[in-house]
C-alpha cells in the first residue's frame, strides 16, 4: 500500500479553528523525490498544512495521504517514516550535538547495529565534528539548525518535512543546507519545505503558493515566472519619483515600483519600452540605464495574490 | 521500551546538569522540615500573661504564684490598672490578663468567697484559646482546692484531708502529648506532595513551552514510555526526599518509625508514584507553566494541606470536603504514615480503610496521565 508513485496526495484538505478558516480545500501531489515548496506570508496555513500532514493536526474536512497512510487515521505508520524539523530547532540544549543525535535515533528505533554509524555520518555531514561535546545551548544558529536537520533524518525518512526551516539563519548557512537538501532528493528522499524566503523557492521543484489557506499557484518556478503578463524593465535612473509620476498616465504601462534607486516598470509588450524611456526624458529624469529582467518570484506572488482578489471579489459581486 | 529508557536518560541530564536547580530539589524538602518541624510541633507553654493585683496582700501574691512557677504561664508584666490590661492584650503582647480585685485578700481571710477577673485574647486559633482557658481554670482550680484544704485543715486541727476520687488516664502511643509526634509524620507525606507535583507538573508543560513536545510528537514514541520515562527520574528524587525527611525526623525531632520501616518506604513509593502521575496529568492539562502551577496549587496542594488530616480531624468536615479529601492520595498515605511511625500499626490492620483506596488512586492518577496525553496539537 505505500508503494504509492506519489509521496504526498491531498485532496480538499482543510482545517478550521472555530470560525477561522486556516486552510481551504488544499489539492496537490508530490512524486516521489521531489522538492515540493509551499511558499506564503505569515498566516498564510503552512504550518497548518504541515502539521496535518505529519498527522498532528486532524483535518477537519479532506484527506490527505502521506507515503499511502491517511493522516486522519493512520497518524503513528506516518510517523515512524518522516523526518519533520520545525523553525524552532526543537532540540535539548543541555544535550551535546552527539547526545541530541542519540537521542532521536533511540526515539526512533534506528537498530543498535547501525546507530553509531550512522550518527558519526550525520555528524560528518553536517560537519559538526569539531562541535560534538559542546552543549547545543551554546552553538550558533546555524550550526543548531544543521543538527536539527541531523536528528529529523537519524532514521533516514522517506519523506522529510521542513516548516521555515531556514528561519533566522544567515545566507551562507541557509545555501549550505539547501545543498544538503538537494543531496537528499537526489537520493530519492521526498521533501516539502514552506518558506516566505522567496529566492529559496528557486531550490525547489514544484511551487505552491499559499494565501489566506489557499493554494493560489501550483508549478514550477520557471512556469511560474512566465505567468506574469507583459514584459519588465529595470530603469536606473536619478529622481525615481519623479519617474513615476511622469509614468503614472501613460498608456501602456501596467504597473510601476521602486526598487531603491531602480524602478521596475511592467510594460504590456517589449515595444512600448522605447516610448516609455522617451517619455522620462522628455519629463527630465536622467536615465543612466535601462534592460529587461524575469519577474522575480515575489513579483510572481503579488501578481497572484492581486489576481486572486480581483477573482474573489468578482466572484462576491455576483 | 528503549525508547522510555531513552526518554528516561534525557530527563536525568536535564536534572543533573542544572546543578542549582539539582541543589534545590535535593535540599528544600529537607530544610522544610526543619522550618516546619519547629514552627508547627511548638506547645502552647510559656504563654505570655499580665497581672493587676489591686489586692495587693500575702494571699493575692500566693494566688499569683500559682501561675508564675507553672510552666504553662509567664507573667511578663504587672499592670495597675484594667484599662492597661486591656491594652496589653490589644497590642497582642500578652494573650491573658489576670485581675485580682482589691477586697480579694480580705474575703479570703473571712471566709467568703473571694472572685478573680481573667481575660483571654479570643482572636487567636480557636483551639489555641480553648487550651489557654482549660489551663487557666485547670491552674486556678487547683489553686482553689488548696486554699480550701488548707481551710478544712485549720478548722478540723490537724486533720488530714484528701480529696474523694482521683483519676487516673493512660495515654497509649503518645504518652507525653509530644506534638512533634503528630506532627512530623504528617508534615513528611505534604511535603512530599508538594515536591512530586510540582515536579512532574512541570515536565510535561515545559517541554510544550520550548518547542520539544511538537518534535517529540511527530515520532512513533507511544504515550506511556513518554510518560513513564519522564517519571521515572522524578521518582528517584522523590525516593532519596523521603529518606532525608525519614532520617531528619529521627535525629533532630527525635521520631523513629515505630512500625515496620520498609512497609512505610514501599507505601510511600506507591504514594509518590500517584502524585507523580498526578503531576504529569496536570502536566497535559495545561497549556503553560503558569497554568501547570496554578492548578497545582489550587487543586491539590492547598486542599491536602486544609483537607488532608494534617492539622484538623476529618471527622468533622462537611461531606463535600470529605469526599474531596477522600480523592487525595496524600489523605489515605497521611493516615498510613501516623499509623506506622506513631503507633507501630501493621499493614494488615490498615489495608481497607487506606492502603487500597491509596493503590487505586496511584494507578488511577497515572492510568488518567496517559490515557489523557494525546500525540496531536
Amino acid at each position: 500500500m505505500n508503494e504509492t508513485v506519489n509521496a504526498v496526495e491531498t485532496n480538499d484538505l482543510s482545517r478550521r479553528f472555530g470560525g477561522f478558516v486556516a486552510v481551504r480545500q488544499l489539492n496537490f501531489t508530490i512524486p516521489r523525490g521531489e522538492i515540493f515548496g509551499l511558499l506564503g506570508p505569515n498566516g498564510a496555513g503552512k504550518t497548518t498544512t504541515i502539521r496535518m500532514l505529519c498527522g498532528i493536526l486532524l483535518p477537519t474536512d479532506g484527506q490527505a495521504r502521506v507515503l499511502g497512510y491517511d493522516v486522519a487515521r493512520q497518524p503513528e505508520e506516518i510517523k515512524k517514516r518522516i523526518g519533520y524539523m520545525s523553525q524552532k530547532f526543537a532540540l535539548y540544549g543541555d544535550l551535546t550535538p552527539i547526545e541530541n543525535l542519540e537521542f532521536y535515533a533511540a526515539i526512533y528505533s534506528v537498530p543498535h547495529a547501525q546507530r553509531t554509524q550512522r550518527i558519526s555520518e550525520l555528524i560528518q555531514l553536517s560537519g559538526l565534528t569539531d562541535y560534538q561535546k559542546v552543549l547545543t545551548r551554546n552553538l550558533s544558529g546555524g550550526w543548531r539548525q544543521r543538527l536539527a536537520l541531523a536528528c529529523a533524518i537519524v532514521h533516514e525518512p522517506p519523506m522529510l518535512f521542513l516548516d521555515e526551516a531556514t528561519a533566522g539563519v544567515d545566507p551562507v548557512s541557509r545555501r549550505e543546507f539547501w545543498d544538503l537538501i538537494y543531496q537528499m532528493a537526489g537520493q530519492g528522499t521526498s521533501i516539502l519545505a514552506t518558506t516566505h524566503y522567496m529566492d529559496e523557492a528557486e531550490y525547489c521543484n514544484r511551487i505552491g503558493m499559499m494565501y489566506a489557506g489557499e493554494l493560489i499557484a501550483l508549478e514550477s518556478p520557471d512556469v511560474l515566472r512566465t505567468r506574469v503578463p507583459g514584459y519588465l524593465v529595470q530603469v536606473d535612473c536619478e529622481q525615481p519619483t519623479e519617474a513615476v509620476q511622469a509614468l503614472s498616465d501613460l498608456p501602456g504601462i501596467i504597473e510601476t515600483t521602486i526598487h531603491g534607486a531602480q524602478l521596475h516598470v511592467l510594460l504590456n509588450d517589449a515595444g512600448e519600452a522605447s516610448h516609455m524611456l522617451d517619455t522620462l526624458r522628455e519629463a527630465g529624469v536622467v536615465v543612466r540605464s535601462s534592460l529587461p529582467i524575469q519577474p522575480s518570484l515575489e513579483d510572481v506572488f503579488l501578481y497572484m495574490v492581486e489576481q486572486h482578489q480581483a477573482s474573489a471579489k468578482s466572484d462576491s459581486g455576483e | 521500551m528503549e525508547r522510555m529508557w531513552t526518554i528516561m536518560r534525557k530527563e536525568a541530564y536535564h536534572i543533573w546538569r542544572d546543578p542549582r536547580t539539582l541543589g534545590l530539589i535535593l535540599l528544600l524538602p529537607a530544610l522544610l522540615l526543619i522550618l516546619l518541624g519547629y514552627g508547627i510541633s511548638g506547645e502552647s507553654s510559656n504563654i505570655p500573661i499580665t497581672v493587676v493585683d489591686l489586692s495587693k496582700t500575702a494571699a493575692s501574691r500566693q494566688y499569683i504564684e500559682n501561675y508564675s512557677v507553672s510552666q504553662d504561664f509567664e507573667v511578663m508584666y504587672y499592670a495597675s490598672s484594667e484599662a492597661e490590661l486591656l491594652s496589653l492584650i490589644d497590642t497582642g503582647k500578652v494573650q491573658v490578663g489576670l485581675l485580682i480585685p482589691e477586697d480579694f485578700g480580705r474575703k479570703l481571710n473571712s471566709g467568703e468567697t473571694a472572685s478573680v477577673q481573667f481575660y483571654v485574647n479570643g482572636s487567636a486559633d480557636p483551639t489555641n484559646v480553648q487550651t489557654i482557658q482549660l489551663k487557666v481554670s485547670a491552674i486556678g482550680e487547683m489553686a482553689s482546692e488548696e486554699i480550701l484544704v488548707n481551710r478544712l485543715m485549720r478548722m478540723g486541727g490537724g486533720l488530714s484531708l484528701t480529696l474523694p476520687v482521683e483519676t487516673f488516664v493512660k495515654t497509649l502511643y503518645n504518652p507525653n502529648g509530644d506534638r512533634k509526634l503528630f506532627m512530623i509524620p504528617g508534615l513528611i507525606p505534604i511535603i512530599l506532595q508538594v515536591q512530586a507535583l510540582l515536579l512532574s507538573a512541570l515536565a510535561i508543560v515545559k517541554e510544550r513551552e520550548q518547542g520539544t513536545m511538537e518534535q517529540l510528537i511527530v515520532t512513533s514514541i507511544k504515550p506511556w514510555e513518554l510518560m513513564l520515562g519522564k517519571i521515572i527520574p522524578y521518582l528517584v528524587v522523590s525516593i532519596f526526599n523521603l529518606f532525608a525527611l525519614l532520617i531528619l525526623g529521627q535525629v533532630l525531632f527525635g521520631v523513629t518509625v515505630a512500625g515496620n520501616y520498609w512497609e512505610l518506604v514501599g507505601l510511600s513509593v506507591v504514594f509518590i508514584v500517584g502524585s507523580l502521575g498526578m503531576g504529569v496529568l496536570i502536566s497535559n492539562l495545561a497549556q503553560s507553566q503558569m497554568q501547570a502551577i496554578y492548578l497545582a496549587v489550587f487543586i491539590v496542594l492547598i486542599p491536602a494541606i486544609i483537607l488532608s488530616g494534617l492539622l484538623y480531624p476529618r471527622d468533622n468536615m462537611p461531606w463535600l470536603s470529605l469526599a474531596y479529601s477522600e480523592l487525595l492520595p496524600v489523605t489515605h498515605y497521611l493516615t498510613i504514615t501516623r499509623a506506622i511511625i506513631v503507633r507501630g500499626v501493621g499493614s494488615s490492620l490498615l489495608w481497607w480503610s487506606s492502603i487500597f483506596p491509596l493503590v487505586v488512586l496511584s494507578i488511577a492518577y497515572f492510568a488518567a496521565s496517559v490515557l489523557v496525553f494525546r500525540k496531536r496539537m
